[in-house]
């Protein structure tokens, strides 16, 4: 039985006090995570990641490489998961989609003229079906930020609604750049319109733009989404991006997500990291854990 | 993915795990004696009680009592260091003096944390981020005016009164006698300082620290005991001015027993207060307020936000938000950092809430606690919300002093302001929401010495804070702080 669900007013989305954020988001950095919750929070958090390099100069080989580190995160230790996904853009697809095979680990692919989304609709719908056939498993989406921040939210919804479309079976994420919104209530703003034009994953950044994901930007996602789901029943994932490189940061997102959120979306079916210089952080406390020291940075892969 | 409940799962798939403040570091001596004349000395009838732990039950130590010989002869050294010392001193001088006392307690900001946390139940989180830096500020901010008086009350000539009398409460030991003490110093007064049986020890330790200080000896005594120390102080001939923070019940027989005398008096009593949460507030940012607002300290704050009003369109949305953020506050061990609400201060107050949790399920009040596991020892009280209730009930009319929220729904800005209103009390009020020209509306209409917008429970020493009505008169802290300390 499909229930009908109404389209708000996105004029009305909810305000946001920047101030009372930020209280409530030091109190997460608070929280004491060690010994055996460390570990067990700093793997959750492995699994978490998607493994990016959006870069001008990537090629087949770099690709290759990134994919067989996101299998084989470090050897050395015993019982590491993979990460959640690889992003990288449409071109290679097929090239990671090859090297992970039946690895568990998924391929992300961005798309809609990532990153400044400065094209027509037709452009970017090529540019996801491209990525779709080559066998992408998510999409990861930018908004036309210019239209948003005109007020033509219907344009938005539209452009989301219809990329969700092109996106047939795979999973799609829509980047915000919350870096150029600017305010809170715009990051709320934009929330609500992508999970009522059907967005899979609501994500923070492209990584191109500073300032990338905050805790206070993601913390009001996370609570769109909780709002989404008490309205309509549908969970939808979380994915900051950019700009969290230290296993620290990445534990403090995490108790984030298990106060606002609960249980249910800590997994990386609902989160995701969009890192990774994070990876080798997290593996260097992991290592230390099961060593009882530190290592160099040149024991943990660059790949 | 659909489900056809929706819920939010808060329990312990991925936990923290304890992580204790070490009191090891802390040395507690096994009997404190009273501070007078710059020397601890015995009672002279050689009485003692015992503080405990109320999250243990433990005992911590013992504590004199002082009777009225006692307080006799902390009047005398008082009275003297006043006559011959303290008023006499160049006013920078004594400002040195206030600086050097607020140093020191930032210097030794951890041990005060935990002794604060150990003898009252407060979770470390807030004694070590809240009260004891607030202390500390308090002094500093008020070593500033000490030479500046005739600048804060300009053509007027500002004297000090000579020896006050100051009796604190257990919910802020610390920061308690912070604020009565640094203003008295400040303007050039002597004090007698009592705090609460139940909680002396961080007030002793400042003792210590004003010792060290070379602070002249007599300007500051503290003598401890119970409510019969605390007649003894109000009753004395030779005291200039009483300053009381505490129950409404103790207030009133104060300034009875002062009628008809010269002292002055400020009293900073009980509280009720509304906190008012309108259809177009940041809804999650209010519900943050609405629980630091009653769940702070364990809801032992005069200023609590102990009555919720939601604007009745968007009532269900915060009632249910506020029961999620319930289920993740994690009660217990106060001494764990990760803990946010700690113990009940004394087997004492844990009844009184006990008793008003019973009175409003008899009342008929819709009651939810959250369904967080409480420690077998200690005095803990669950997180708990009185939900449909009105103004004729008494959990609404009578303050609990815990942490208990009663919740009502309103539906226009007339029908909120003349209910929050409608209660003896008016220290404090908080208001939410996003129309700034609204909050200036209510703030001009609400019968409350603090009104907090988009905020609640914010302490700065800049801001004068006390009470409407029931709830006191005089201010302490800011400018206005200086004054009840003064003949202008």
């Amino acid at each position: 039985m499909k229930s009908i669900i109404s389209i708000p007013d996105f004029s009305k989305s909810p305000a946001i006090d920047q101030v009372g954020v930020e209280e409530r988001v030091a109190r997460f950095t608070t929280r004491s995570i060690k010994k055996a919750s460390k570990v067990q929070g700093l793997k959750m958090a492995l699994n978490m990641i998607d493994l990016t390099t959006l870069e001008g100069k990537d090629t087949e080989g770099k690709v290759k490489q990134m994919c067989y580190k996101a299998v084989h995160l470090h050897d050395a230790l015993p019982d590491l998961p993979s990460v959640a996904a690889v992003c990288v853009y449409p071109t290679m697809v097929r090239t990671a989609k090859q090297a992970l095979q039946n690895s568990g680990v998924k391929v992300a692919s961005v798309s809609t003229a990532f990153p400044s989304g400065q094209s027509t609709r037709k452009v970017k719908l090529l540019d996801t079906t491209f990525a779709v056939e080559n066998g992408a498993d998510e999409i990861d989406m930018v908004i036309s930020r210019g239209e948003f921040l005109k007020g033509n939210y219907n344009f938005i919804f539209d452009e989301i609604a219809a990329i969700k479309e092109a996106c047939g079976a795979a999973r799609l994420k829509v980047i915000f750049e919350t870096g150029e919104l600017s305010t809170l209530d715009n990051v709320r703003r934009a929330s609500d319109i992508a999970m009522y034009a059907g967005a899979d994953f609501i994500k923070t950044s492209t990584g191109k733009i500073s300032p990338a994901a905050t805790m206070p930007v993601s913390l009001v996602m996370l609570e769109a989404i909780r709002d989404y789901y008490y309205k309509t029943g549908i969970m939808v994932g979380m994915k900051p991006a950019g700009g969290i490189s230290t296993a620290k940061l990445a534990l403090h997102y995490l108790v984030m997500v298990k106060e606002t959120l609960g249980n249910g979306w800590l997994s990386n079916h609902w989160f995701r990291f969009g890192a990774s210089s994070l990876v080798n952080d997290i593996l260097m406390q992991l290592a230390k854990e099961a060593t009882g020291v530190y290592q160099g940075a040149e024991y943990f892969s660059k790949d | 993915m659909r489900k056809k409940k929706q819920s939010l799962d808060f329990t312990s798939k991925w936990g923290y795990e304890p992580a204790p403040e070490n009191s090891d570091h802390i040395q507690l001596k096994k009997k404190y004696e009273l501070f007078i004349d710059g020397k601890f000395v015995k009672p002279t009838k050689g009485k003692y009680f015992d503080t405990i732990n109320p999250a243990t039950e433990q005992k911590l130590a013992e504590i004199a009592e002082a009777d009225e010989s006692d307080v006799n002869k902390a009047v005398k050294a008082a009275r003297n260091s006043y006559e011959n010392v303290w008023s006499k001193m160049p006013a920078a001088e004594r400002g040195k003096y206030i600086f050097r006392i607020a140093r020191m307690i930032q210097e030794r900001a951890r041990e005060f944390a935990v002794i604060e946390t150990l003898d009252g139940g407060k979770p470390i989180r807030e004694s070590r981020d809240i009260d004891i830096p607030l202390a500390a500020n308090y002094f500093f901010y008020y070593a500033g005016w000490a030479d500046k008086l005739a600048y804060a009350f300009p053509n007027r000539n500002p004297k000090p009164l000579g020896v006050a009398g100051q009796i604190i409460p257990w919910n802020f030991p610390l920061l308690m006698a912070a604020w009565k003490i640094a203003p008295a110093l400040a303007t050039g007064n002597t004090v007698i300082l009592k705090p609460a049986e139940t909680t002396s020890l961080t007030a002793l330790k400042l003792a210590e620290i004003i010792a060290d200080s070379g602070l002249p000896p007599g300007v500051v005594n503290i003598i401890t005991g119970g409510g019969k120390t605390g007649a003894a102080i109000v009753n004395h001939k030779d005291i200039n001015k009483i300053a009381f923070t505490g129950s409404t019940d103790v207030g009133k027989l104060i300034q009875h027993s002062l009628a008809n005398t010269n002292k002055k008096l400020t009293l900073e009593l009980g509280g009720k207060a509304a906190n008012i949460i309108f259809d177009d507030a940041p809804l999650d940012q209010a519900v943050e307020g609405i629980v630091n607002g009653i769940f702070f300290n364990q809801g032992h704050v005069c200023c609590a936000g102990s009555r919720l009003f939601i604007q009745e369109n968007v009532a269900n949305i915060v009632i249910q938000k506020l029961k999620d953020r319930m289920e993740t506050l994690i009660v217990g061990d106060p001494m764990d950092k990760n803990t946010d609400i700690g113990a009940i201060n004394s087997k004492q107050q844990l009844e009184t809430i006990q008793k008003y949790i019973s009175i409003g399920k008899k009342e008929g009040a819709d009651f939810y606690q959250s369904s967080c596991a409480l420690p077998k020892k200690g005095y803990f009280c669950k997180p708990t919300l009185f939900l449909n209730t009105s103004q004729s009930h008494r959990i609404v009319q009578e303050e609990i002093f815990g942490p208990v929220l009663t919740i009502q729904t309103f539906r226009t800005v007339e029908e909120v302001i003349e209910k929050a209103n409608n209660i003896p009390y008016g220290l404090s009020a908080g208001v939410w929401t996003d129309k700034g020209s609204r909050i200036f509306n209510m703030t001009s209409k609400l019968r409350a010495g603090v009104v907090w917008a988009n905020t609640y429970n914010k302490f700065d020493p800049t801001s004068p804070f006390g009470g409407y009505k029931e709830s006191g008169f005089g201010r302490e802290g800011g400018l206005h702080g200086l004054q009840p300390y003064l003949s202008l």
